[in-house]
């Protein structure tokens, strides 16, 4: 970082909406218009939302997956690697490797390594934690988690212009629009 | 045969709007005079209990777990018959938020964050039995893989291994998804705080999340992931707790019909629980417009279905001690129930009486609608479900195989003390819990809301042609 601020800058313009099927519309819209940066945040998940940004992540899965995978592997690993050098012992007869008695343990490793791969890939994918974003400058964001519906369209998108987009995103019946900047309120 | 739209109507009765719906729900959070003299009454209960808890383990651990009534040839207990009781009550939490997430059955949004909470407290009472069963719980760590000086390693032939990882895993995964699950609502209530400390509490624990759609794209795949991964955890953890008998030669013990019996067994106690709970707190909290009547019903008739699977166990037990044509079985069933005559008799015919005779008046339509009705029956299974685990436990230990080794069991006042203080410390933890954090799902049951909203219109559309 230079040592001199360089103050804010635009972060993106953003729209409120009331309901769900609005912010919908005006997603559809603007994809149409040619934007493609864009997010839009809403209290509850808004079916058609991530089809209408063209977004898809199937990442989770995979992760969740591979790592139910390994959680499998380990235990089934640990069981047969202590029974069978670490502390191979003879229990009432049984063969060291007595797969089925080992079958439990593969099972909650594999359950227990898949919640964790799902839960923290989400919130890695998310990028959080992360309890200051830009996005939270915009008054309508503050109401986005109980009735309002927002679009942003960010700067870092190709066709970004201040100007047209504040026109172009009051046209579609807002309830308000307003400017996002980068740095304010830190 | 009600439509969808009727029937959500009846899920969500009332005029409201998504504010609403955070005020009615947020604000018992936020808005803490709303926890008047009841909350304080009850709170100080749990919190007794608490107190009853914490001076039976210190005595317990200052004396040894000969304080404890277990002997010889008693040595299962008060300890796992509550540890089975209370891990079995966990397990509606779970059947609530996975399985019938899975399902897509609606009416789960408005009980599936208390049940949740339900399971993880739960959980965390049926842990310490076992913790101090093992006498020097400060050593506890020994029962989990790990390389140590004496080059000693689990093993993982035993029954009682598995548990370990079943319970560990069990309570893992709950805290996990119960906080996924929490994650918008922290959001919502962060943007609804009017004081900063507050909103500085809630934006550390919501983590930032901004209800952005690509983030609620990757946190729905994380839910419904999570759901089916709990899934199975139902059906495997109380199969494990059956394993710790099944898996061994007691007479009475040792049936393949333990596992699917004891996994109904569980959702049976655990419901009986939601219902018992949510029935007070409902009406001190006044959210009869989010727990309503019908949920009541449902969970009134998924309380009948599992009762009757499990007085079917009941059955087989019986006609396999016969069936079976062993001695040891046979001298058992008569242990259980020729009343009078044998030591333990009686808890078998409560068990009767708690379990399978009274839990059946939910087959009334007229009884699944009374309250009072519900608890008072709620409360008998809950009871009913504490005496299977004791016929289950001292009947076959105190007469197994020699009779020159019967003996008889007692529990002390250091085991009722136990039995009580963890009860204060479910109480405890709960109301903790319905003052701190919402106990309703706010954005389920916004998203609820929204959809019937869509769906009343569609509904009026075509009417109209």
């Amino acid at each position: 970082m230079s040592a001199v601020h360089a103050g804010p800058e635009v972060y993106g313009v953003v729209a409120s909406f009331r309901t769900p099927e609005e912010v919908l519309d005006a997603t559809l819209k603007a994809r149409e218009a040619g934007y493609q940066e864009m997010d839009a945040y809403t209290p509850i998940p808004v079916e058609g939302l991530t089809d209408a940004l063209k977004f898809d992540d199937v990442r989770l899965g995979w992760i969740t997956f591979l790592a139910g995978i390994a959680g499998g592997a380990t235990g089934l690993w640990l069981e047969w690697w202590t029974s069978n050098y670490a502390y191979a012992h003879n229990v009432g007869g049984k063969p060291l490797t007595s797969w089925p008695m080992f079958f439990p343990v593969l099972y909650e490793c594999t359950i227990l390594f898949a919640a964790f791969g799902a839960t923290f890939g989400m919130i890695a994918l998310n990028g959080l934690p992360k309890p200051h974003q830009p996005i939270f400058n915009a008054e309508a964001v503050n109401r986005a988690s109980t009735d309002r519906f927002v679009l942003c369209i960010e700067a870092k998108d190709p066709s970004f212009d201040e100007r047209k987009v504040t026109d172009f995103l009051n046209k579609l019946g807002p309830e308000e629009v307003e400017t996002v900047m980068t740095s304010e309120g830190y | 045969m009600p439509t969808l739209a009727s029937e959500n109507e009846l899920l969500l009765p009332g005029k409201r709007t998504y504010k609403s719906i955070d005020e009615q729900l947020g604000d018992i959070v936020l808005d803490q005079s709303r926890h008047g003299k009841t909350w304080f009454t009850v709170f100080s209960i749990g919190f007794l209990g608490v107190n009853l808890l914490l001076v039976s383990i210190l005595w317990l651990l200052w004396n040894g777990i000969g304080v404890w009534g277990n002997n010889q040839p008693v040595g299962w207990g008060f300890d796992i018959i509550n540890f089975v009781w209370w891990i079995g009550i966990g397990h509606a939490g779970t059947l609530i938020s996975a399985i019938l997430l899975l399902l897509r059955q609606g009416w789960r949004n408005s009980i599936n964050r208390f049940a949740e909470a339900m399971t993880i407290f739960a959980v965390m009472c049926a842990g310490m039995y076992p913790l101090l069963h093992t006498g020097r719980p400060w050593v506890a760590y020994w029962l989990m893989p790990y390389p140590n000086v004496l080059a000693m390693w689990p093993q993982f032939r035993s029954p009682l291994v598995w548990d370990v990882f079943a319970v560990t895993t069990y309570m893992t995964v709950s805290i996990l998804f119960w906080y996924v699950g929490l994650i918008p609502d922290l959001a919502t209530l962060r943007d609804r705080a009017t004081s900063k400390p507050v909103r500085v509490i809630f934006g550390m624990l919501a983590l930032g999340w901004n209800g952005g759609a690509k983030s609620w794209h990757r946190y729905m795949h994380a839910s419904i992931m999570l759901a089916g991964l709990s899934a199975p955890l139902v059906l495997s953890v109380h199969s494990i707790v059956s394993f710790d008998f099944a898996m061994s030669i007691v007479p009475g013990w040792v049936t393949t019909i333990f596992p699917p019996y004891f996994v109904a067994g569980a959702v049976f106690a655990g419901f009986a629980m939601v219902i018992a709970l949510a029935i007070p707190i409902r009406k001190w909290y006044r959210l009869e417009d989010f727990i309503t009547m019908k949920h009541f019903d449902w969970m009134a008739k998924v309380m009948l279905a599992t009762g009757l699977i499990v007085a079917y166990g009941y059955g087989m037990e019986v006609f396999y001690a016969w069936y079976s044509g062993n001695a040891f079985e046979t001298a058992l069933l008569f242990n259980r129930v020729r009343f009078g005559q044998t030591p333990y008799s009686w808890s078998f015919w409560a068990l009767m009486l708690f379990n399978v005779v009274i839990p059946n008046a939910l087959w009334l339509p007229k009884v699944r609608q009374n309250l009072t009705a519900l608890f008072w029956i709620s409360m008998s299974i809950s009871i009913g479900m504490w005496f299977e685990r004791y016929v289950i436990i001292p009947i076959s230990l105190t007469r197994d195989f020699l009779p020159s080794s019967f003996g008889f069991y007692t529990p002390t006042i250091v085991d009722i003390g136990m039995f009580a203080g963890t009860i204060g410390f479910f109480i405890f933890m709960m109301f903790l819990f319905i003052r701190f954090l919402p106990m309703i799902n706010i954005f389920e049951m916004k998203e609820l809301w929204h959809h019937m909203k869509h769906h009343d219109k569609a509904h009026a559309a075509s009417e109209a042609h």
